[in-house]
């Protein structure tokens, strides 16, 4: 029954400090397939046998600890997989304890926050992980009391026995339920005996945030410790021609400069010290590669779009026949620039190489990813490297590359000393990994009577990946489609930006949407419920989303926002599917003073079960907030391969004064959860510009919103 | 270098640094204070505000020789328990998600209050229009600051 898996000395010291002597259930959070529950017995962990990647705990004292292991970036992740648990369990919550688990050292795959993931995936075991625990203290109890199991319940960390009015705390019967064999086949609550999920549950964290705790990567400090930063080359395409160090070497607190790869590293005493002496550093630079601003990638998006060649990502039916037949065509285009994503915390990261192994600290999306490559960098064995998560302030999938890990070990193992590397707001800037620019065109065949026949799209984006969601709406709903995708090359750097490529695809969809139903004379809410209708009827190909679930949301909002029946202010309409769930939106513009303002944005949203309704509702609100704020003035621009915008300054990120009223709903429908980091943020663009334009008659092309042409003398973000 | 002198949280505190080293960076590296938050270093995010006799200032672009006998009080320091007004209204409507920018919005926010008890909607947005939350927290933030505001009362 029990596994035999290496384990750490540290690990097992920190989970029998924690268990004190009770009950210690391990269970895999993570691995696809596993079983869920082993029941270990100290004896088993003491003779460093057995390992897990997350544990369960019952103290003497009746406390229930739970260890975390997701990184924690403020998807609330900390506070809804212990809830998880412990309805299951039918903890008391006031007792559970939460602990950020470190990263397991063996091969699990699902240490990661990124694609709005670690709910679905962990739903089953984590109820199943407390549920067998409750059974095992019932069993208990039982052989105590002498009573049949069936005659007892479970409460608030308590084994019930009604008959005789008798009552065990979990902390006491921790140490003999730790001896019983977990069941297989354990039975999970009804969805009407859930305590816990679907309330408002607030932040595990709360406290050590508001009164300023150390929480966070940049909050490591180490006994000799020493901060490091690096000069990068200032320009995509470029690298080092020469360097002068002279003069940042003798400055207060320098402890070493050092040139590697493209890189001039900075090392000494102070934050301040070390930034000062950076500025110090003479660097020449040269070409490298290609040397790119936004007017080259304006022209060359245009006309890549119109290329010979592109990649098929679908097609269905015959869509030059339906286009050579069709009564009506819309051809439409549009356009978003790089995105930076500046989470609040720059990036940073501690590592110490030291002979007999590395130490790393820090805030990542991927630690796993962090200890491997670190690992492969330094040749040496994985099992040599720990990692301990912080809180990350912020992430939005920049902390899902491990650049700024390596960096820190890299140069670590070169001064051969702990360091702390810091990125400045201006490095994380001008560092890469942005949202790609992509370029979208969107054509439409209507019939005679206003039917959909014909669907083109052709994306073009730089180091975008595929720009397309080939298999989501409206494909499915339409006979003739044609779905194509094509990627330049480029030396400035990509990643994964919330919600990636739906970020803009769906502002983009959503709008050329909103037109096609205008042409056919449809009411855009009765547009999409047709086609979705068609979609269920008489699916063409492959669907990759649930035509219900979409209805769904499209209905509750329609109701919520009173679609159609308002006379005062002009609303606007977007649904969008991704990762796994659904969202529709309704934005509200009126006329104030003749002047354009956003007043309020509607959300309906389906991601399944919610578990923790705090949580649930400001992963909405701050989707829509992210998005409207992207919207409205997120761009980042090139000159000669340098990034333009390199601070707050200029790269303008929404604040309080223009937020919108929000107001959020939920499908309820009791399906497993479906995740929800992201899937809010897509829908808002679209759903303010349709809303612009029934204001206004002017439609939006191109994102920032706030520096298009259509915005001159406008202050749509302005409430007062 | 030279040696400071700091009146911090109600303690006296000595910090042998360069003269033009930001506030921020001797509360960060030399004081241990490290609840105040580097975001932008340029005076724009507002995550490392502290109160300089009660106001709100930017410690990232304060240098430490101009700080002199004021009175610092950083987010450690606003409460002994942190069961200042704003901090328990922070709890109660559950802002924060990542965190990071929060302890900035708090002392914006408990600058705001002490100054007016009684702010309307505009005044709140308008005091905490310099702090940026790239989660999107700011409809809660209203919301707690008016909270904190009735606590008050």
């Amino acid at each position: 029954m029990e596994m035999t898996i290496k384990t750490n000395r540290r690990d097992f010291l920190k989970i029998a400090s924690a268990a004190g002597g009770g009950l210690l259930l391990g269970f895999y959070w993570n691995e696809a397939g596993a079983s869920v529950i082993e029941s270990v017995t100290e004896g088993a962990l003491a003779e460093g046998e057995v390992t897990f990647n997350s544990y369960l705990t019952i103290s003497p004292d009746n406390i229930v600890t739970i260890f975390s292991p997701n990184p924690e970036l403020g998807q609330n992740i900390k506070t809804t997989f212990p809830m998880i648990v412990a309805d299951e369990l039918d903890a008391d919550w006031s007792k559970v304890k939460v602990v950020q688990a470190a990263l397991d050292t063996e091969k699990y795959d699902r240490q990661v926050t990124g694609g709005s993931g670690a709910i679905p995936h962990s739903w089953d075991r984590l109820r199943q992980a407390g549920a067998t625990a409750r059974h095992m203290l019932v069993e208990a109890a039982a052989k105590r009391l002498g009573v049949p199991a069936s005659e007892l319940s479970t409460d608030n960390g308590f084994v019930i026995h009604k008959k005789s009015g008798k009552k065990l705390s979990y902390g006491e019967l921790a140490a003999d339920a730790s001896k019983i064999t977990p069941p297989q086949d354990v039975k999970l609550k009804e969805r009407s005996e859930f305590k816990l999920i679907g309330k408002c549950v607030r932040n595990v964290d709360n406290f050590e945030m508001i009164t300023g705790k150390p929480l966070y990567g940049l909050d490591v400090y180490r006994d000799g410790m020493l901060v490091g930063m690096i000069q990068r080359p200032p320009s995509f395409g470029t690298k080092i021609k020469s360097v002068d160090v002279a003069a940042a070497k003798v400055m207060p607190g320098i402890v070493d400069v050092v040139t590697f790869k493209n890189n001039v590293a900075v090392v000494g005493k102070s934050t301040w010290q070390v930034m000062k002496a950076r500025k110090a550093l003479r660097i020449e630079y040269e070409p490298d590669g290609n040397i790119e601003s936004s007017t080259d990638h304006d022209r060359l998006l245009k006309e890549l779009l119109d290329s010979k060649e592109a990649e098929v990502k679908r097609k269905d039916g015959d869509v030059d026949a339906a286009f050579a037949s069709a009564a009506t065509k819309i051809v439409r285009e549009y356009q978003c620039p790089f995105l930076a994503h500046a989470p609040m915390e720059p990036m940073n990261f501690f590592a110490h190489v030291r002979e007999d192994g590395v130490e790393l600290i820090g805030p990542t999306q991927t630690p796993n990813s962090a200890r491997t490559q670190v690992a492969e960098m330094l040749g040496i064995p994985p099992e040599k490297v720990t990692l301990q998560l912080t809180r990350l302030g912020g992430g939005f999938g920049r902390r899902l590359k491990t650049d700024f890990a390596l960096e820190a070990a890299e140069l670590s193992s070169i001064v051969k000393a702990p360091i702390k590397l810091i990125w400045t707001r201006e490095d994380d800037m001008q560092g890469g990994s942005y949202r790609p620019a992509v370029r979208y065109r969107f054509e439409a065949a209507l019939d005679a009577r206003g039917n959909l026949i014909g669907y083109k799209l052709r994306g073009v984006g730089i180091n975008s990946g595929n720009t397309t969601r080939e298999h989501n709406f409206p494909s499915g709903a339409v006979d003739n489609v044609l779905i194509e995708t094509i990627e330049h090359q480029s030396p400035i750097t990509t990643g994964a930006w919330r919600a990636p490529i739906t970020n803009f695809l769906a502002f983009a969809e959503q709008s050329f949407l909103d037109e096609v139903a205008l042409a056919a004379k449809k009411d855009p809410v009765q547009f999409r419920l047709e086609l979705l209708e068609r979609a269920k009827q008489r699916p063409v190909g492959q669907l990759g989303y649930d035509a219900d679930r979409m209805i769904g949301v499209i209905k509750l909002v329609a109701e919520k926002s009173g679609w159609g029946k308002k006379r005062d202010v002009a609303q606007g309409f977007s649904v969008y599917f991704s990762h796994r769930s659904y969202v529709a939106q309704v934005a509200e513009v009126a006329m104030k003073n003749n002047q354009p303002t956003l007043q309020k944005i509607y959300a309906a949203a389906d991601c399944g079960i919610v578990v923790n309704e705090s949580g649930a509702r400001q992963q909405v609100v701050g989707g829509i907030v992210d998005g409207l704020g992207h919207a409205l003035y997120g761009n980042l621009t090139f000159k000669n391969g340098e990034a333009e915008q390199k601070n707050f300054d200029t790269y303008r990120l929404i604040r309080m004064k223009e937020v919108p009223e929000v107001e959020v709903h939920f499908v309820d429908n009791g399906i497993s959860p479906t995740g929800l980091g992201e899937p809010a943020l897509p829908p808002t663009g679209g759903a303010v510009a349709n809303a612009f334009f029934k204001a206004t008659g002017k439609r939006l092309y191109r994102q920032p919103f706030m520096q298009q042409p259509e915005m001159e003398g406008v202050r749509l973000d302005q409430r007062m | 270098m030279a040696l400071y002198k700091l009146q911090i949280n109600g303690k006296t505190y000595e910090a042998d640094v360069d003269a033009d080293t930001p506030l921020l960076w001797v509360l960060r590296d030399n004081l241990g204070l490290v609840g105040t938050k580097y975001g932008c270093g340029i005076a724009q995010c507002g995550a490392c505000t502290v109160h300089l006799n009660g106001r709100a200032v930017r410690s990232c672009v304060l240098p430490v020789s101009a700080v002199g006998s004021a009175k610092v009080t950083t987010i450690e320091g606003l409460s002994e328990n942190g069961d200042h007004p704003v901090q328990l209204a922070w709890d109660e409507v559950d802002v924060p998600q990542c965190g990071y920018c929060q302890a900035g919005q708090i002392m914006t926010a408990a600058a705001l209050l002490a100054e007016n008890p009684n702010p309307t909607p505009a005044q709140i947005d308008n005091a905490m229009q310099g702090n940026i939350c790239r989660c999107g927290t700011y409809h809660r933030i209203r919301e707690a600051v008016q909270l904190a505001s009735s606590k008050l009362k």
